[in-house]
């Protein structure tokens, strides 16, 4: 019996050994399981998905370098939870990663389940870094477990104003008058409420404001009333499908104004959209989460993400730069223990690196990220190029759009 | 009273889970489950017994979860009067519809086209307004003690939530035993009969939108309480009246139990599929969509309802 | 807040042209509804597939969505009968609440089998034409919408011959208005029911081949046509043909206009309130015959 046990422990290490070849002396290392919470199934499905590639990716990176040095090559094991795109998803998903004794989860991408299943993990204080989640919420309820590297809504907006203002400046001022359209949901509708009370005091006239639902069935009239006004700019706020289908109404119903700038929208910062409609597409700008560009590691992921037939969305850099910034976590704890990864994120600065986000040092106050911030793209011949700020920008603006 | 044994029983045996049961997991799911029950329960009473299909029960569970939480949040309420409030609430909205509805006579499809029309009106209204927190929700404070109506436990939280449905559960026996049951059934077999007969029937029906709807809205009171966390597109979306309706018909619509073991089988179903899932999102609901319908084809409700029709017998 | 005439002409002009093809999405539901007197919850779920129908013939096979919208109406015929024939039939043993429950599991199904197939990306088609329009006076009309209005009137009108002058027509009326009564003097009643089911989704192939050169397919893109298509099939009247074009043309303006006045995210409330308002007054809608 007990030379029966011998023999068959030495065939696993020998199967093992093999399967595990080029890191052999580290195989011993146990894996450090890390949650991954994407809504796959259900409305958001479409973000949920391209999320999960990102932290995917991330993950193979750092199994494939090597795992975790700090603690002897462990690999990090993806324990994956669909959240069903509902806050109650996200927590059923939280108590099964906690059975499976996760060390950290990463994700939710939207507020609500970002806030649920935050919160249901806090129970554990089981580190939950926000991966997209915008809502100011998420980092205002001292929870000490939950972090956000991207910025949140607040940062988001501001930017998106004081950029507007500094691109209309160095062009010379020649946009005056701005209709809005935004989805009626928490991004555009919060969006549109900060506008309206900023824009004018900035010298920009709203001439309206107008409000759609997800999904929407027609941007006909929206379009329509945007032809009546004739604004200079048109700023939509809006999820993909609605924004492609009000671009193309706008393109054949030949309204051009002299901007498209669009804040946290779906489509302008989607390459789906800049190739299936590249006239639709051409020249609108967005402010919205995007990769640095300059950074190599950008457009290798860029790559494979393309090499698996996939669009290039924000959501994949900002998955795999939360789970990096984990990694790193972890690298710094030195043990796969909650506690001690809740004060390594804590102490984050600007050693951290492998994101790949245009964010500046890393410094987390109250779990939020303070340099987490926006930048402006723009869609130039049929390519998403950073236009702003100048420090992470791969192109000029083309502003106003004229012809 | 008779019949109150298998409620007790019942209530015993699931009160027993979080001293038996460690996992936060089966507790979480049962405490879920449970709010829908709740939330079953009370459209058991209008479409189980009274026959009234409504596709709208959203209106009285987003109105219980909003008016419990927006009393706290805006008004510095404490937790139980405000869920004592939201649920007096939805027994008014589902007054108030009941009266638009069955004084014009609706019924079947009509009836159940309208109440989804009043849910989805709520929706877009509390989408819009800055009472509701619009469309960025509402957030109740996350203060974990017994005082607010929170619990660090799960297990806490779930002997909450299955107290309210045993007293719902109860209720529904009284009701099945009581005269207005009675009259209920009457209606909903034959309106016209149970009207020669001598029936008030719209006052029957708008006595049991009342309580179905004070009953949903609980429900909607705990979720708010349970999860800390409200929007438009959770309080008053179509898949609460969804769930409403689905687990009490797949259950036994119009039996005591049917609600429950309705919600237990299919949220049951739901995570037993989900386990299943594969890398490829949407496979697993595919199966809990084909289950669902052998569940119609050879309905699990035989069981009960054999036992039940022997007994009358 | 007043607009110029041209604009109001304009919006309504553009609520004709959405009015009509949400009435050709309400015609499906409407027939299904008199005739079984269900309530179909897939009905949404199959628009989304016979979006995705539309979608593959045009990446895949290159043919134009108008090209295939009659195979296509073809194919979702046998599909629809068979649906109904196979599935929701035996599986609801003639209960009203088995038949909500089996369109329900259907509608999670197709949902998510076109989420495993198609994953969950947001599609769409450019066709040569989707950025044509038809000037009509000051207004500019999307020409893949003017096409849609063309096509469902003449669905309209073809399906208005079907049930008028062909037996199968009569037969179709005979077990909306008596099943047993027709079941007796021979009609075979399941085959009717079928056929039906048959007619209705064959409508949405044709609504979804009209609606893709202008609009997206995502695994739940046919949920936002539903509840519209609901409103229609009360306000024209259950069960009325002419009742759902008609109605898809007056929601279509309606929406368009509370859109106008009231934006177009409170403007959902216009319908709805509509929806209600019908319900109230007149619940057989304003075509409707039955009580």
């Amino acid at each position: 019996m007990a030379k029966f046990e011998v023999a068959r422990r030495s065939l696993v290490f020998g199967v093992a050994g093999v399967l595990a070849a080029p890191a052999l002396p580290r195989a011993q290392a146990p894996a450090v399981k890390l949650g991954i919470l994407q809504p796959v199934t259900g409305a958001l499905s479409q973000d949920g998905e391209h999320g999960r590639l990102g932290a995917e990716l991330a993950i193979n990176e750092i199994n494939a370098g090597g795992g975790i040095r700090a603690l002897g090559g462990a690999r990090i094991e993806m324990v994956f939870g669909d959240a069903r795109s509902n806050p109650e998803g996200g927590v059923s998903e939280v108590e099964k990663m906690q059975a499976e004794g996760v060390v950290a989860i990463v994700g939710g991408f939207a507020s609500p389940i970002c806030l649920a299943a935050s919160q249901a993990a806090s129970r554990y204080d089981l580190p939950y870094v926000v991966d997209v989640g915008v809502s100011d919420q998420i980092v205002s309820r001292g929870l000490a477990n939950t972090f956000r590297f991207g910025p949140g809504f607040g940062v988001v907006t501001s930017a998106a104003l004081d950029n507007l203002v500094a691109l209309n400046d160095a062009a010379g001022k020649p946009s005056r008058t701005v209709v809005i359209v935004h989805e009626d949901g928490l991004f555009g509708s919060g969006m549109a409420r900060l506008l309206n009370a900023e824009l004018p005091k900035r010298g920009f006239e709203v001439l309206e404001t107008i409000a759609h639902p997800t999904p929407a069935r027609d941007m006909n009239n929206v379009a329509l009333r945007i032809r009546s006004l004739r604004p200079d700019l048109v700023i939509p706020s809006s999820y993909y499908a609605e924004f492609v289908l009000l671009a193309r109404t706008m393109q054949q119903q030949r309204i051009r104004p002299k901007g498209i700038y669009c804040v946290l929208n779906g489509a302008a910062s989607n390459y789906r959209f800049v190739r299936e409609f590249p006239d639709a597409a051409n020249l609108v700008m967005d402010c919205n989460h995007w990769p640095d560009p300059r950074k190599p590691k950008t457009a290798e992921l860029r790559q494979q993400v393309e090499a698996q037939n996939r669009f290039w969305l924000y959501n994949t850099p900002m998955n795999y730069s939360a789970v990096m910034l984990v990694a790193d976590a972890l690298e710094r704890a030195g043990r796969a223990d909650r506690a001690a990864v809740i004060q390594a994120l804590a102490a984050t600065d600007g050693a951290f690196t492998k994101h790949i986000m245009p964010y500046g040092p890393t410094r987390f106050v109250n779990g939020q990220n303070q340099a987490g911030a926006p930048v402006n793209t723009q869609v130039q011949n049929n390519d998403i190029k950073v236009i702003f700020p100048r420090d992470f920008a791969d192109a000029q603006p083309v502003y106003p759009v004229t012809g | 009273m008779k019949g109150a044994l298998p409620i007790l029983a019942f209530a015993v045996l699931m009160g027993l889970a979080p001293l038996l049961v460690a996992s936060n997991v089966v507790l979480n799911f049962l405490v879920f489950t449970l709010i829908i029950a709740l939330a079953a329960q009370g459209w058991n009473l209008l479409g189980g017994y009274g026959g009234q299909y409504s596709f709208g029960h959203a209106a009285f569970f987003g109105t219980g979860a909003y008016v419990t939480a927006i009393l706290q949040v805006r008004y510095g309420m404490n937790a139980y009067p405000a869920f004592t409030a939201g649920i007096g609430v939805a027994a008014l909205v589902g007054l108030a519809i009941g009266f638009l509805a069955f004084r014009s006579g609706l019924r079947g499809s009509y009836f159940a086209l309208v109440t989804l029309a009043f849910a989805e009106v709520f929706r877009v209204l509390a989408n819009a307004a800055e009472m509701t927190g619009g469309a960025a929700g509402i957030l109740i404070r996350l203060q974990a003690n017994p005082a607010n109506f929170q619990f660090a436990e799960r297990g806490t939280f779930l002997w909450v939530a299955l107290a309210l449905v045993t007293l719902a559960l109860l209720a529904t026996l009284a009701l099945e035993r009581s005269r207005l049951g009675a009259q209920l059934v009457a209606v909903r077999e034959n309106e016209a009969a149970a009207q020669a007969l001598g029936v008030d029937v719209l006052a029957v029906k708008l006595r049991a939108i009342t309580l179905s709807a004070a009953m949903t809205g609980a429900a909607g009171g705990l979720y708010a309480q349970y999860f800390l966390y409200l929007d438009a597109n959770i309080a008053y979306g179509t898949w609460i009246s969804v769930e409403a309706l689905l687990a009490p018909i797949v259950g036994g619509a119009g039996t005591v139990f049917g609600p429950v073991l309705g919600a237990v089988i299919l949220h049951g179903l739901g995570e037993a599929t989900k386990s299943l899932a594969g890398s490829i999102p949407g496979i697993d609901l595919v199966i809990f969509g084909i289950v669902l319908i052998l569940v119609v084809r050879f309905p699990p409700r035989d069981l009960p309802g054999l036992l039940r029709r022997r007994r009358r017998a | 807040m007043g607009f110029p005439p041209e604009i109001i002409l304009e919006a309504v002009l553009n609520g004709l042209l959405t009015g009509a093809v949400y009435g050709l999405v309400a015609l499906g539901l409407t027939l299904v509804y008199g005739v079984l007197h269900i309530i179909n919850f897939a009905h949404g779920a199959l628009l989304t597939a016979a979006m995705y129908g539309a979608y593959v013939a045009r990446t895949a096979l290159g043919i134009d969505p108008y090209v295939a919208a009659l195979p296509l109406a073809a194919l979702f015929f046998l599909l629809g009968y068979a649906v109904q024939r196979l599935v929701i039939g035996p599986a609801s043993r003639g209960k009203d609440e088995n038949i909500l429950l089996v369109t329900l599991g259907l509608s999670i199904v197709i949902e998510n089998l076109m989420l495993a197939v198609f994953r969950s990306d947001t599609r769409s088609i450019d066709a040569p034409y989707a950025m044509d329009v038809v000037e009509f006076g000051p207004a500019l009309l999307g020409y893949p919408r003017v096409v849609g209005f063309g096509a469902t009137i003449l669905v309209g009108i073809a399906l208005y011959l079907l049930m008028t002058r062909t037996a199968t027509g009569k037969a179709i009326r005979a077990v909306a208005k008596e099943r047993t009564g027709a079941a007796l003097v021979g009609i075979d009643v399941a085959h009717i029911y079928a056929v039906t089911f048959g007619i209705g989704t064959a409508c949405l192939a044709i609504a979804a081949a009209l609606l893709l050169p202008s609009f997206y397919v995502s695994p739940r893109v046919g949920n936002a046509f539903v509840l519209v298509a609901f409103t229609i099939v009360v306000l024209g009247g259950m069960g009325s043909v002419v009742g759902a074009l008609l109605g898809g043309l007056i929601i279509g303006v309606v929406e368009s206009l509370s859109g106008l006045y009231l934006g177009e995210s409170l403007g959902q409330i216009g319908i709805f309130l509509i929806f209600i308002l019908v319900l109230l007054v007149r619940p057989t809608g304003l075509f409707g015959a039955r009580a």
